[in-house]
């Protein structure tokens, strides 16, 4: 227990001590560990089991993806699973999708994917949309069609293609266009056209801002890291941890989620292409993004723009072992949580943590494996120091304590969001097949997924390794 | 520009204005903290220095005070600490922030001006702090302010008509605004929860950047040039102009412009919007130090003017009167609900929705419901396109509002404003059937502008919990609110009632019961007055323009369209049947057959003038000239030029008020002033009818009744308590 750094200053050299063989260190300690419990399993409700999950590569947007649409990627991603399982395609009882920036002409994505992937046509398929939580709540729903003895076999996951988004006509020039769709006579149309002015060719661009509030999640991750006294200097240590994890992990050949996608009129795609890591120094270079000049969240310590597309397979535990599938994990109990989406937009996992804990019965020394979506580096580190704050749990959360701060030997050790990238809604299961693999190389048994998303909202999931 | 309703921006533009140039203004940030490089000022009471690294910060702290003001004593201490700074060889830059979250330096400190015996004592005030912020704007060191919250100041260097307009105003600019004008050079965002209180953070932030700031600009890291302010970056635009006013010719001209501008919104009756611009002349024309010179000067003639007393008596009713006299109530009220969703439903709803109260508009018909709700949405809209409120803040307060036909929910209400049809009956009715659904706690408020509370009360089977609650119109921006307390009205339920009143952002004043309560009862007279006035074949916009030369923000006939005119008659009746004689004066069969036509005034299009929308320059209601020809009386010239028609209107006013203080309906001359100023516009440069009295002198008064009483008999004759006050000269309402 003695590695369970809570101070951030002094576990900046414990991760670049990570050299060591930490894994091999935790995976000795979690074997030794007593837990609360021996599983989390309860009387009365079904299993529900992650048999397998996969992805395409992420990539930064604008490079091999660029040219194709959202449901390309979820197809591909669809398609690696079914290479992976040979699950029968008539086998599966229905699937759903999430997507965040909907593309108008495939606006449900999970349908056109599932056709385009081969899929039988007559499984239904339905698409969800919770900003990076999407896939989560794909997930979830799934979770809850096999709990709810509707469904055996659900497909889930999440797509987003950052390289096109939708731009609009301004609002004038919609109403124009569509007025004159309406009208009949050749002089009604010639008159609504001369009605159009050089400012209705404005376009409308996709708002990067939070609607209620008007604030770019940057800038809110910027006040957040002030909030809590988060250095520049911390965040870009963060960041560079996230890539040299990443970078090892993807050179150790530890991203087992990651299929080949063959991009129509391009090359194979075998990796992920985001992961780069710097130096401290060339970090320090870079200028703030967001709140200039001052702000401390750069282009460096953030998470890059990303396409990518991610797909997992659930089952009762019945029935996978039916079919003779070796499950990879349980998806036991998940929360979601929401709170004020100005100052408090990003601490989604700092709410929905203890609220899991408590759900399954479980404490913080109980989780073998953390994996939380990293949308900027001080938007993590503000979680974390939020978690180890009795001030913060009295005065915002309503608790009587802290929940306290996972240790960081046991967090992200694969990279995260900030290096692998982040698709907004590819990442949840992402996540959640990346601590089942590290449960299973590691030796733990439980595993901490969390997530924060726009809207001020946040999930979390506990992940328990399907014995071996 | 002028808001001449409100007397706080020219309260301001009276104390304020300390020094040119680097003129004071009033920044009020609520949004944005706001970090500037020139300007500071002293605190009072307390300055602490700390030395972090090589820059010193400069914390402001007046103790056992909310806010911080700029007083004699610390103005020392700061000129100290600065003193120390510059000798100080290990400190490169300097930041000064106040440890005061949402106060950086409110203004200067009003009891210091107050205490000057004479304007020599004021000038030297100002003297000191002028050359205190000269040696800051000469400080070889950098010097950061870190402002979060009001602010006096800016570093206003330009001489350009928009100087011009900020200084005369005494506006409140928000930061982000601020930061376009090229008041202040960095914005910084308020911080949420992290871990430890928001504001605690915030301001520690604050200091932090400002550090920063302050360090980069010492070694040169930061450049000391504004990038992007407004008055910078139209500079280009500007230069020619800037060519232009070197030119004595171009100068006058654009002098004389603002001169007249002012002169128009002013009417000559504040001094100091004209007195600014002499000494802006004196400091272009002349330089800066005969600039400074005559600022002081000028500052101390205005700071000892009637005009400035008058205002600054003002200030402190309104402090008085922004607190609860009766205690916290002891039971919160979370819900309301307003009867009757007309202009005054819909707009308490407003005003109380955007506070944060649950609140029920009921009507009795869909179409009025209607009305109001877009009413309400309307107002807060208005917000929106301000920019002072995201339209997603305009959905989230409306949420607040349910509109509704029935009863329904009323179960829950903690207090009931009912704010019908101005009629007994209709009153009666509409309490006996809420007192038939509100739980045992909820109190009833009725925003009657006329009709006796205990009447009202007489079939409340709860009395205790029946109480008046007197609303102006539009209540988004008229801000006093008069309640009315009975015999038998409980303390808990008046301090209830204060404690909405307050929340919803009002001056409160609170008066007995009788017939027109205190506000309505004075403005009676006045308006019989002005009838009267009428029918001597004066017309209307004759009359507006009389009044209006008095200081009345809205002209007397102007005013009497607004109330509306069928308002008008039921007021008169009714008053005219409790007071008798005293409120006669003009005939009320002219209101009576207005109504008859339909000149019901602003609300029906028609009234002594005719209003179309987006018509700026209304005209007078032809259709009014038959109706004044048959009430047409004759003149009595020998009390019929200008002044005499305003001391006619005046003394009527003052009397009345004077009357409900000899009879107890007010409970001191403070409330007095505050209502007249804030609820019927009494001219604010007057103070209202007490200020008045001592001031015009309460013999001079009695002697104009007196020579009206003359003429025009009984409705002239002085009150006892005025009589009192005329027989002994040193007696005075305000000592």
């Amino acid at each position: 227990m003695a590695c369970f750094i809570l101070n951030l200053r002094c576990s900046d050299t414990l991760w670049r001590s990570s050299k060591l063989p930490t894994a091999t260190i935790c995976a000795l300690l979690a074997t030794v560990q007593p837990k609360s419990k021996k599983t989390l399993a309860k009387s009365g409700v079904k299993n529900i089991v992650v048999v397998e999950g996969v992805r395409i590569p992420f990539l930064q947007s604008g490079t091999s993806y660029a040219d194709l649409m959202p449901h390309d990627l979820a197809r591909a991603a669809l398609q690696g699973l079914l290479n992976r399982t040979s699950v029968p395609r008539d086998v599966v009882d229905y699937i759903v999708y999430g997507t965040v920036i909907q593309e108008v002409k495939t606006s449900n994505v999970a349908r056109e994917a599932a056709l385009g992937a081969g899929f039988s046509d007559k499984t239904p398929a339905h698409t969800v949309t919770m900003a990076c939580i999407s896939s989560n709540q794909a997930m979830t729903t799934g979770v809850g069609m096999i709990a709810a003895g509707q469904c055996d076999v659900v497909v889930a996951g999440g797509v987003e293609l950052m390289s096109d988004v939708p731009i609009r006509h301004s609002r004038k020039m919609r109403k124009t266009m569509l007025t004159l769709n309406r009208a009949k006579t050749l002089g009604q149309k010639l008159s609504l056209i001369s009605k159009i002015r050089p400012d209705y060719f404005a376009p409308e661009l996709p708002a990067v801002a939070e609607f209620s509030t008007s604030e770019t999640m940057g800038h809110s991750a910027d006040r957040l890291a002030a909030a809590f006294g988060i250095s520049r200097l911390e965040q870009d240590e963060y960041a560079l941890r996230s890539h040299t994890l990443a970078k090892k992990a993807q050179d150790g050949g530890l991203l087992l989620d990651v299929v080949p996608f063959k991009v129509p009129g391009k090359d194979t795609v075998t990796k992920d292409n985001g992961i780069r890591p710097s130096s401290m120094e060339q970090m320090g270079k870079l200028k703030p993004a967001f709140v200039k000049p001052y702000g401390t969240v750069t282009a460096a310590n953030s998470s890059f723009l990303t396409d990518g597309a991610s797909a997992v397979l659930l089952m009762s535990e019945e029935k996978a072992l039916a079919m003779g599938y070796k499950p990879k994990a349980y998806l036991r109990d998940f929360v979601y949580v929401s709170q004020d989406p100005k100052d408090q937009l990003l601490l989604g996992p700092t709410y929905a943590t203890p609220k899991v804990l408590e759900k399954a019965g479980l404490t913080m020394a109980d989780i073998d494996v953390f994996e939380f979506h990293e949308a900027f580096a001080g938007q993590i580190l503000a979680n974390l120091k939020a978690m180890d704050s009795d001030w913060f749990a009295q005065n915002c959360m309503g608790r009587k304590s802290k929940v306290g701060a996972p240790p960081l030997e046991k967090f992200n050790n694969w990279g995260g969001s900030l290096s692998l990238g982040h698709p907004f809604a590819a990442t949840g299961c992402r996540l959640v097949i990346t601590a089942a693999h590290r449960l299973k190389k590691e030796g733990g048994q439980y595993g901490l997924v969390a997530a924060c998303a726009a809207g001020g909202q946040g999930h979390a999931m506990i992940v328990e390794l399907y014995p071996q | 520009m002028l808001a001449v309703i409100s007397p706080r921006p020219l309260l301001f533009r009276v104390s304020v204005k300390l020094f040119y140039v680097s003129s004071f203004s009033f920044l009020k940030s609520t949004e944005h903290k706001l970090i500037t490089r020139f300007c500071l000022f002293p605190a009072r009471s307390h300055v602490s220095c700390d030395i972090k690294g090589d820059v010193a910060v400069v914390r402001f702290n007046t103790p056992n005070s909310k806010v911080n003001t700029l007083s004699r004593q610390l103005s020392s201490e700061f000129t100290d600490v600065m003193n120390e700074i510059w000798a100080n060889e290990a400190v490169k830059s300097a930041v000064l922030i106040s440890s005061k979250p949402g106060s950086f330096i409110a203004g200067a400190d009003i009891d210091m001006i107050e205490a000057c015996k004479t304007s020599q004592e004021v000038t030297q005030l100002s003297q000191e702090g002028q050359k205190m912020l000269e040696k800051i704007e000469q400080s070889p060191k950098p010097v950061v302010a870190a402002i979060s919250g009001s602010c006096l100041g800016g570093g206003l260097e330009v001489g350009l008509p928009a100087a011009f307009d900020m200084m005369l105003t005494g506006r409140n600019i928000r930061a982000d605004r601020a930061k376009k004008m090229g008041l202040v050079d960095q914005l910084v965002d308020p911080l949420g929860p992290g871990m430890k209180a928001p504001e605690a953070r915030t301001i520690e932030y604050l200091e932090e950047v400002a550090i920063g700031f302050a360090r980069g600009l010492a070694n040169r890291t930061v450049s000391a040039k504004r990038s992007k302010g407004l008055i910078q970056s139209k500079s280009l635009c500007f230069s020619g102009m800037y060519y232009a006013m070197a030119l004595p010719f171009v100068r006058r001209q654009v002098y004389k412009t603002v001169e007249n501008k002012v002169q128009k919104q002013t009417k000559g009756l504040y001094p100091a919007p004209l007195k600014i611009i002499e000494v802006v002349k004196t400091g272009l024309d002349q330089g800066h130090d005969a600039g400074y010179l005559i600022e002081s000067q000028s500052f101390g003639q205005l700071a000892v003017t009637k005009e400035a007393k008058a205002l600054i008596g003002l200030y402190h009713g309104q402090v008085l009167c922004k607190k609860n006299k009766f205690g916290t109530p002891q039971r919160e009220v979370k819900t309301l609900a307003v009867l009757g969703a007309g202009l005054m439903g819909a707009g308490i709803a407003q005003v109380s929705v955007d506070k944060g109260l649950k609140t029920i508009l009921k009507d009795t018909a869909q179409q009025g419901l209607d009305r109001g709700q877009q009413q309400v949405f309307k107002g807060l809209n208005s917000k929106v396109k301000k920019k002072s409120l995201t339209s997603f803040e305009r959905d989230s307060i409306l949420s607040n509002l349910t509109g509704q036909l029935d009863y329904k929910g009323f179960e829950k209400a903690d207090m009931v404003i009912e704010a019908v049809f101005e009629d007994i009956n209709i009153k009666h009715k509409v309490l006996k059937e809420v007192e038939a659904v509100i739980p045992a706690h909820c109190i009833f408020a009725s925003n009657t502008s006329a009709l006796p509370i205990s009447q009202i009360a007489a079939v409340s089977k709860r009395p205790e919990k029946v109480i008046g609650m007197h609303y102006f119109s539009p209540v988004d921006r008229m801000q006093l609110l008069e309640i009315i307390t009975t015999d038998k009205t409980s303390q808990d339920t008046a301090a209830s009632a204060v404690a909405v009143g307050l929340k919803q952002g009002k001056v409160v004043i609170v008066v007995k019961d009788g017939p027109g309560f205190y506000t309505t009862r004075c403005l009676g007279p006045m308006l019989a007055e002005v009838v009267r006035v009428l029918q001597e074949g004066i017309d209307p916009k004759k009359i507006d323009a009389i009044s209006t030369a008095f200081g009345f923000p809205v002209g007397a006939a102007t005013l009497i369209d607004e109330v509306g005119v069928d308002v008008a008659t039921h007021v008169a009746e009714d008053l005219g049947k409790a007071f008798g004689e005293r409120f006669g004066g003009g005939s009320i069969e002219l209101f009576k057959l207005m109504v008859e036509k339909g000149f019901l005034g602003r609300k029906a299009g028609k009234g002594f003038y005719v209003y179309q929308e987006g018509v700026k320059n209304r005209s007078l209601n032809s259709g009014m000239d038959e109706i004044l020809a048959r009430f047409k009386v004759p003149a009595k010239p020998e009390v019929c030029t200008d002044e005499d028609i305003q001391m006619r209107l005046v003394t009527r006013f003052v009397n009345e008020a004077a009357m409900c203080l000899q009879e107890g309906i007010l409970s001191n001359p403070v409330e007095g002033d505050i209502g007249a100023v804030f609820g019927l516009g009494f001219p604010p440069c007057l103070g209202g009818p007490f200020r008045y009295a001592d001031s015009y002198g309460a013999k001079q008064l009695v002697d104009k009744l007196r020579k009206y009483e003359a003429v025009y008999g009984s409705q002239f004759t002085p009150c006892q308590l005025l009589l009192d006050y005329a027989n002994s000269p040193s007696k005075k309402f305000h000592q």
